[in-house]
């Protein structure tokens, strides 16, 4: 008898478990998560918090808010920013000023942890929402976060 | 050694004298066996990582597992010493990476304990929600696993696809899915997304209606029932002497629950039930995890309507210097107790600094319980145990 009432349960519980995969089946369309992606790369937005990468950014004077002051550096757990930097004159009162010569920012080995962002005083450095980061020479993944010619804004103190 | 071929077997059938009309399997009883052992991982598809089981088999019943680690070891004990203790936390997300956020507030809540600053309610509310819906995730993500394991695809796309509602909610949030890093010892990093609240109520009513379907695909199939029911058994005693905990000591009966015993965050003030079962089986594993997911959700519930007004972050100097001592601090991930324990002598720096990770005690009793199984039985074994293999091998 209870041969006969597992072949029994056994069907019904197959039932059940396929009216499950079947509703999805016959609603294919409906609340799918897939994203086509490459496809979507034009509508595929992250969101605003996202960790991309680390930049800075410049204003239209080429001036960024980096003040050289190296506390990123220190909080990085893993050696990713390097600061090179350099003692320039303050037009203003004609004394010496460190300033950044290069903020270089290895992305290939940086593990997104944001305390580096966290510990800059004058927020110079901000996180991007990029997300294609491979190349082809990592090499590449070597950046100098500041661009060329660039200088701190004034009145950037830390 | 040479394996063990059929013309072997035939040579050692030794037939004695007047037993030609023996039946088929008394002659069957005079094959002479060997006993082998045969590796399974460090890359086997079945067993969640890189872990590596020496198993030693007569046929296919099991003699003996051995795990051998050290496949992803990365010292990430001796890495503390280096570090202060803000970049510590970021190298707990790298352990049981399946709950990033319980392993970073364990390191921020022993690293406050010993600096003598209380958070703010808003900050334990939030770690609270934050660590159920962690737990939640990872929970999805061992049901699709399991499912796989003993032979349902489907179940992995099921659990995959309520998981990644929850890192949506992460990512907007902390910025990242799955190494959030959004701890700092004295708060967070910063404050919750505006539509942090309003993502983590349309998912707790998504996966109210999802839940059940998990039981009626999977809780409820006579084959799944069939390959978990009575597989790997394990008695209370003996998980309290290996020292298992979470779902692997709850499904044996033992209430370890460190939620509910030792309070910690806003675990005071939440009504939840402590999942239990006693017959101590891969099946009674299953039923409490998913029955933790039912918890989870009664306990963001209660809270995520009313978290409180305050700061994000008490201010710490810097340089955080603990001073001298030993401390230790123990919460509840998704797989059982994480202890952390830090011996300071007063500098920026830990003496040493010690995880007590649930993986690696649960992983223990493996071979106690499979004794004498086969090897598929293991395989269900291991799925209900949910091993996370770089919380074992640190
Ligand atoms: S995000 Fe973390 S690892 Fe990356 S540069 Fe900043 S501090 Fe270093
Ligand atoms: S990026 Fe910020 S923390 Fe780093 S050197 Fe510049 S100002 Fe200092």
């Amino acid at each position: 008898m209870s041969y006969f009432s597992d072949i029994y349960n056994g069907i019904k519980t197959l039932l059940t478990g396929m009216s499950v995969t079947g509703k999805y089946f016959i609603h294919a369309r409906k609340g799918s998560l897939t994203q086509q992606y490459p496809d979507n790369r034009e509508t595929l937005k992250m969101f605003d918090r996202f960790r991309g990468e680390v930049v800075m950014p410049h204003d239209e004077n080429n001036e960024h808010r980096c003040t050289g002051c190296q506390k990123c550096e220190i909080a990085c757990p893993n050696g990713t920013i390097e600061i090179i930097w350099d003692r320039g004159i303050d037009e203003e009162t004609g004394k010496k000023k460190k300033k950044i010569d290069k903020h270089i920012y290895h992305l290939g080995m940086c593990t997104m942890c944001g305390l580096c962002i966290e510990a800059c005083p004058t927020d110079a450095i901000v996180w991007a929402q990029n997300y294609e980061n491979s190349v082809y020479d990592r090499t590449k993944l070597s950046k100098v976060l500041n661009q060329p010619g660039s200088k701190v804004k004034a009145g950037i103190e830390d | 050694m040479r394996p063990i071929s059929y013309r072997d077997c035939e040579r050692n059938i030794t037939l004695e004298p007047g037993t030609q009309n023996m039946k088929p399997e008394t002659i069957n009883n005079n094959f002479k066996t060997e006993e082998y052992f045969v590796n399974m991982g460090p890359q086997h598809p079945a067993a969640h990582g890189v872990l590596r089981l020496i198993l030693t088999i007569d046929g296919e019943i099991i003699k003996n597992v051995e795990p051998d680690l050290g496949y992803i070891h990365r010292s990430i004990e001796k890495m503390c010493e280096r570090d202060s203790y803000q970049q510590i936390v970021h190298l707990t997300d790298r352990m049981d990476y399946l709950s990033s956020h319980i392993n970073n507030e364990a390191v921020c809540l022993t690293v406050e304990k010993a600096l003598e600053i209380e958070v703010s309610e808003r900050v334990k509310v939030i770690r609270t929600i934050i660590s159920e819906l962690t737990r939640i995730a990872s929970h999805c993500l061992w049901w699709g696993v399991m499912g796989m394991d003993v032979g349902a695809l489907t179940t992995y796309f099921y659990g995959f696809r309520d998981r990644e509602m929850i890192n949506d909610i992460f990512e907007e949030t902390c910025g990242a899915r799955l190494t959030m890093n959004y701890n700092i010892p004295g708060g967070l990093m910063f404050d919750i997304h505006p539509n942090f609240v309003k993502r983590t109520k349309d998912f707790i009513t998504h996966f109210k209606t999802k839940l059940p379907e998990y039981d009626r695909l999977l809780t409820g199939n006579v084959i799944f029932q069939k390959r978990t029911k009575g597989v790997g058994v394990l008695t209370k005693e003996d998980a309290i002497s290996f020292g298992t905990s979470g779902p692997v000591a709850r499904g044996s009966g033992f209430a370890n629950d460190v939620r509910k015993r030792h309070h910690y965050s806003a675990y005071d003030r939440v009504d939840f039930k402590e999942a239990l079962f006693t017959e101590g089986d891969s099946f009674a594993r299953y039923q409490v995890r998913i029955m933790e997911m039912w918890e989870a959700m009664k306990i963001i519930e209660q809270l995520i309507d009313t978290i409180p007004e305050g700061d994000i972050k008490t201010p710490t100097n810097a340089v955080i210097k603990l001073p001298k001592g030993e401390y230790y601090q123990r919460v509840e991930t998704a797989r059982g107790e994480l202890g952390v324990y830090i011996n300071s002598t007063g500098t920026k720096n830990p003496y040493r600094l010690k995880f007590r990770s649930p993986g690696f005690s649960n992983l223990s009793v493996l071979d106690h319980i499979t004794k004498g199984a086969k090897i598929g039985d293991l395989v269900a074994t291991m799925a209900s145990f949910d091993f996370v293999i770089p919380d074992i091998d640190r």
